[in-house]
């Protein structure tokens, strides 16, 4: 039954980190490098519907795939010694890739969110903040999007352990 | 100077970067 299990949180992990990666790389690829070239008239439509509609999905996708990965850990019995980072157990490579993505998801819900709230107007701030907080953020999501390539490498490579490089 | 991470291009480089970083020292202690 704990194979089952495990494949069970294998699959929603999977499914929700693809929607929370899938809506990072969304704001990286695209809207960041296309609202300077949208115009101005037009940009409401991006930031008073469709980004926050985004942001809903990508921080609950953060919340479901943190969630889902530590249950898939534990049930399949090695979340201590990826946590803590054992070299001899054989899962330091998944270890790293796990405070990878602990590290993102708490980007997303204590600094991208909080700062986007301010950007998006979601929030009473002073017109002030609101490019200091939108530049965090981009910031703050830029890092995610760096973190998410070894992050990515490090959760397959438990699944080829014959393979030279981890 | 400017932030390397408001590049795109460079924030997928500083990726690969850490991710051969991650290969040399897990090859290295396992």
């Amino acid at each position: 039954m704990e194979a089952e299990i495990s494949f069970l949180f294998r699959w929603l992990h999977v499914v929700s980190g693809v929607m929370w990666i899938g809506l990072l790389w969304y704001f990286n690829f695209v809207q960041i490098p296309t609202m300077p070239k949208i115009p101005d008239e037009l940009k409401p439509a991006v930031g008073k519907h469709i980004a926050p509609e985004a942001l809903f999905w990508f921080r609950w996708g953060a919340m479901a795939t943190l969630i889902t990965g530590l249950l898939l850990a534990m049930f399949s019995g090695y979340l201590i010694d990826a946590l803590t980072l054992s070299a001899a157990s054989g899962y330091l490579g998944l270890g790293i890739g796990m405070w990878f993505g602990i590290i993102m998801w708490f980007n997303v819900w204590f600094i991208i969110w909080p700062n986007q709230k301010i950007a998006l107007g979601i929030v009473d701030a002073n017109a002030d903040a609101k490019p200091a907080a939108a530049r965090k953020a981009m910031l703050f999501s830029r890092t995610n999007t760096m973190l998410s390539i070894p992050m990515l490498y490090c959760m397959v490579s438990g699944q080829n352990p014959a393979a030279w490089f981890l | 100077m400017k932030n390397p991470l408001e590049s795109l291009p460079m924030t997928i480089v500083l990726g690969l970067v850490i991710t051969v970083a991650v290969v040399v020292i897990v090859g290295a202690v396992s």
